[in-house]
């Protein structure tokens, strides 16, 4: 295995004459949390969805382990911005359901189930569907569902930003948790400076349209990180100063 | 959820409308404000209801041998047009090819009223059973495709892309986003087939045939005789308020999330 789980190269995408991303270049190792901050519309959705081919890039490449990713090939997980559980499932068979797709056999499919209905505290509402629930649960239905994938690689596109403060603390320190325990790369979108240095090791700063890799900022703060200390604020004031500039 | 007071309420006015409905229809027919030659009072109704049932004067057959001949007929009609509709429209949702096929020979043929067909059909396949079954077979049908068609259309791109993401095969998108997410939409379009099979099912009986409602209703007319008529139209209000019932509890059961 190369030591790059993500390769981006002189990425370009145009929508018509709309210049999003603009030749932009960076790599993501195996195992490493990165945060993707950067202004609405500068094109932070628009790279998950090439990176998982739902979009073509206008010109350069993206690689996967190496090579163009595949989504039946490459363990992924992509939590949407957009609500999606599936309306028509119940909590419990939401959460079953990636692990279906992927043709797990029925004692993992019950067992990470179990996990994770357990983990997320949804043991209670496990045969409601969806709609019979708040949009915070809803979304964390849906990151139950991606999580149970054990996934090699997890794309989280603002996944917290509707929840409130204290389901948000509490789903953060879980991404965590979950990324320790399972090894993934993750890559997670944000708009919560604070968010993205509790989080990251490493945090890209994207820059507005057209838009590249403005900068970049390790965070190798002990954790659980502690919001208030000198060091977290520095930083998070760092980056606040970088989007403000603009 | 509603209370059971709320529902008792509810319950009452269901019944306050429909007693009030007849009520008015029996007055004005007894106190002589409609005459009772052109509009029989629904007292009359139920009498001519009753006899009916096992008599077979004036026009040669009892109400359930009329009954059973539409019913089959508009059944055998309606199940076809479902069983070949639904899958035919959900195909055409989901493959380009499938739509770019056939979709301007059904633009051609849905704006055709279904008893616009019934003269051409008598001449194809005479007054029998095949052509009154392909008439409402038509009727059905169109529903049934469009409402399959628009049920695939209208599923949310994300909930595709979360299933691709997961690396999800073309035919599990269909069989497990797109078909349980149209399904709601399926439904209403075999609602609406079922209220038009049992429509077309008159029409093209009043027209050409030798027995069933729809010829029972226009025997009443020929003979002059309201109460036979009303008795036709109420058999059909019922049976198609039935069924329609019938097709709720089902879709309660195949696609129980709406209804929670
Ligand atoms: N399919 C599309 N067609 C045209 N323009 C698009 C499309 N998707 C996104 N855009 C435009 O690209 C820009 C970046 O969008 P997006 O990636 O959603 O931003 P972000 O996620 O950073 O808020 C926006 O200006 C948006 O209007
Ligand atoms: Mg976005």
């Amino acid at each position: 295995m190369s030591e790059n789980k993500v390769e981006v190269r002189n990425l370009t995408k145009k929508f018509g004459d709309l210049l999003v991303l603009n030749n932009a270049s960076f790599s993501i190792k195996n195992g490493e949390f990165v945060c993707l901050v950067g202004p609405t519309g500068c094109g932070k959705t628009t790279f998950l969805n090439l990176l998982v081919k739902l979009l073509e890039p206008t010109s350069g490449e993206i690689l996967i382990d190496g090579e163009p990713a595949d989504p039946k090939k490459h363990n992924i997980s992509f939590v949407f911005q957009e609500p999606s559980a599936f309306p028509w499932l119940t909590v419990e068979e939401n959460i079953r359901s990636g692990l279906e797709l992927k043709h797990m056999s029925a004692g993992v499919i019950k067992e990470r189930t179990e996990e994770i209905l357990n983990m997320l505290g949804l043991e209670k509402v496990r045969k409601s569907y969806p709609h019979e629930l708040s949009a915070s649960t809803e979304q964390r239905i849906v990151i139950g569902r991606s999580f149970a994938l054990h996934p090699d690689l997890l794309l989280m596109d603002e996944p917290y930003a509707a929840m409130d403060i204290k389901v948000r603390y509490f789903l953060e320190d879980e991404v965590i948790r979950l990324w320790k325990a399972t090894g993934s790369t993750v890559i997670f979108i944000t708009h919560n400076i604070e968010e993205a240095v509790y989080l990251a090791e490493r945090c890209l700063v994207m820059s507005p349209k057209p838009t590249t890799i403005k900068s970049e900022i390790s965070i190798d703060l002990p954790r659980p990180r502690d919001i208030s200390s000198p060091e977290f604020i520095r930083l998070r004031e760092e980056i606040t100063d970088m989007i403000k500039w603009w | 959820m509603i209370s059971k007071k709320e529902k008792r309420i509810r319950l009452l006015l269901s019944i306050a409308g429909l007693v009030i409905f007849f009520g008015v229809w029996e007055m004005a027919v007894q106190m002589g404000f409609i005459s009772s030659r052109i509009l029989s009072p629904p007292s009359k109704v139920v009498s001519a209801f009753i006899q009916k049932l096992t008599d077979t004067k004036p026009e040669g057959a009892t109400l359930i041998t009329h009954f059973l001949m539409s019913f089959k007929l508009a059944l055998s009609a309606f199940l076809a047009a479902v069983i070949i509709g639904v899958p035919l429209g959900l195909f055409m949702g989901q493959y380009k090819a499938f739509d770019r096929f056939l979709t301007p020979i059904f633009e051609i043929i849905r704006p055709i009223p279904p008893i616009a067909w019934i003269p051409i059909v008598i001449l194809v396949a005479g007054i029998g059973m095949s052509g009154k079954v392909f008439i409402i077979f038509v009727a059905a049908f169109v529903p049934c495709v469009i409402n399959s068609y628009l049920g695939i259309k209208l599923t949310s791109p994300v909930l595709v892309n979360v299933a691709r993401t997961f690396g999800a095969s073309d035919w599990q998108i269909f069989t497990k986003v797109c078909i349980p997410s149209s399904l709601n939409m399926v439904f209403t379009g075999v609602r609406n087939a079922l209220g038009a099979s049992w429509s077309t099912l008159v029409a093209a009986e009043m027209l050409a045939s030798t027995g069933g409602l729809g010829y029972m209703i226009q025997m009443g007319r020929q003979l002059i005789r309201p109460d036979i008529i009303l008795v036709g139209m109420l058999t059909i209000g019922c049976t198609g308020a039935l069924l329609s019932w019938l097709l709720g509890l089902l879709e309660k059961k195949v696609a129980p999330w709406r209804y929670r």
